[in-house]
């Protein structure tokens, strides 16, 4: 799902009233789609062995889909052994929302209170919600109203996951494991829109996968992000798009 | 290290990242390396997550009922399937594969 094309252009643009309800519509629609997903990310969590409490406080305090996910995962095939690991991989998939807050300081204004809120908040489709609108005031009520949403609703679908992996016991007979691939297909697959990134997704999966049967558990996945620094730097097969707006509106999850 | 300590400080870095852009000067913006690695790094981890998710067992390597689930979620992804439908029937096949052999 991408934000970008619930932006409905506004007929009168200088209509700040309506711009102002358009972005609240966004928002609390892109919160409600975010917050279905949170039931697979309870579930996966326990499945790796996490408990609930633990489970929900990844999603109230990390809150940022795809680093909650590569955490799990790595706990889930290497244990506590790979928890240097699991907090690298979670950490390097949260660079992307230092590069979001750079965009929608402005948009949030001064404040320190204010602006640690919002960090808290800054993931993919609060960002992308934001600056999908036309005006100041609406790409601040943009912001809030999405990142709320997708916060709560995040959060309680996270527990109600929780609750049901736990029940589930053995978690490998109802094709978790597999579930826990699919969602990491469904983070990446809005990300291959150019040749770039297809031929990094391409290389990373494929040092990651020679390197499984080598390193410890959650290392192969570290060393195939040294292939997006490489052609990152190097600008192999890329043009000279600013990237960081595309890469914000074709997020999923938070 | 405990579960515990893994979480939380692994909560810590990921929340001081998003602080970290409401800090930094602006002008780190304009230049299109930085964000360039940043966003190919997220491609290049969820690829390298798929893979060893899907290939592996612990260390070692095994072909099993979550290729044919990955391959199906894909193909459902790429026609605009909903993220959870996707999830679910991934579950499912990889579920119903086992459940058969």
């Amino acid at each position: 799902m991408t934000s970008a094309s619930l932006a409905v252009p506004a007929t009168h643009p200088d209509d700040e009233a309506v711009q102002q309800r358009l972005a609240i519509r966004e928002g609390a629609a892109v919160g409600l789609a975010t917050a279905a997903y949170g039931v697979s990310f309870g579930a996966l969590s326990v499945a790796a062995g996490l408990d609930i409490w633990q489970t929900s406080f990844i999603s109230i305090v990390m809150f940022s889909g795809g680093s909650q996910f590569a955490l799990v995962g790595v706990l889930a095939a290497g244990g506590v052994a790979a928890g240097p690991a699991a907090i690298a991989s979670a950490a390097l998939l949260g660079v992307r929302n230092g590069i979001y807050g750079m965009r929608t300081a402005p948009i949030i204004g001064q404040g320190a209170w204010k602006r640690l809120a919002a960090s808290w908040i800054t993931i993919d489709e609060s960002t992308a919600v934001a600056l999908a609108q036309p005006t100041p005031r609406s790409r601040r009520v943009g912001f809030w109203v999405t990142g709320l949403a997708v916060f709560i609703g995040w959060n309680i679908t996270t527990l109600v996951g929780a609750v049901i992996g736990d029940a589930l016991g053995d978690t490998r007979a109802y094709g978790l494991d597999a579930a826990a691939a699919a969602a990491f297909v469904g983070l990446l697959w809005p990300r291959l829109k150019r040749m770039q990134a297809v031929a990094v997704a391409v290389a990373a999966a494929v040092v990651a996968a020679t390197l499984t049967p080598i390193l410890m558990p959650g290392l192969p996945v570290l060393v195939a992000a040294l292939v997006a620094v490489v052609v990152g730097l190097f600008n192999w097969l890329g043009g000279s798009t600013d990237t960081s707006a595309a890469s914000a509106r074709s997020g999923l999850g938070p | 290290m405990t579960v515990w300590q893994i979480i939380i400080l692994a909560s810590i870095a990921v929340l001081a990242l998003k602080l970290a852009g409401y800090l930094v000067p602006p002008a780190l913006l304009q230049r299109p390396t930085p964000s360039r690695i940043a966003d190919l790094l997220t491609v290049a981890l969820l690829a390298a997550l798929i893979a060893v998710q899907t290939l592996g067992s612990g260390q070692a390597l095994t072909v099993d009922a979550r290729i044919p689930a990955v391959i199906v979620a894909a193909g459902l992804f790429a026609i605009k399937t909903p993220f959870i439908v996707v999830v679910l029937v991934a579950a499912l096949v990889a579920a119903g594969l086992r459940a058969l052999t």
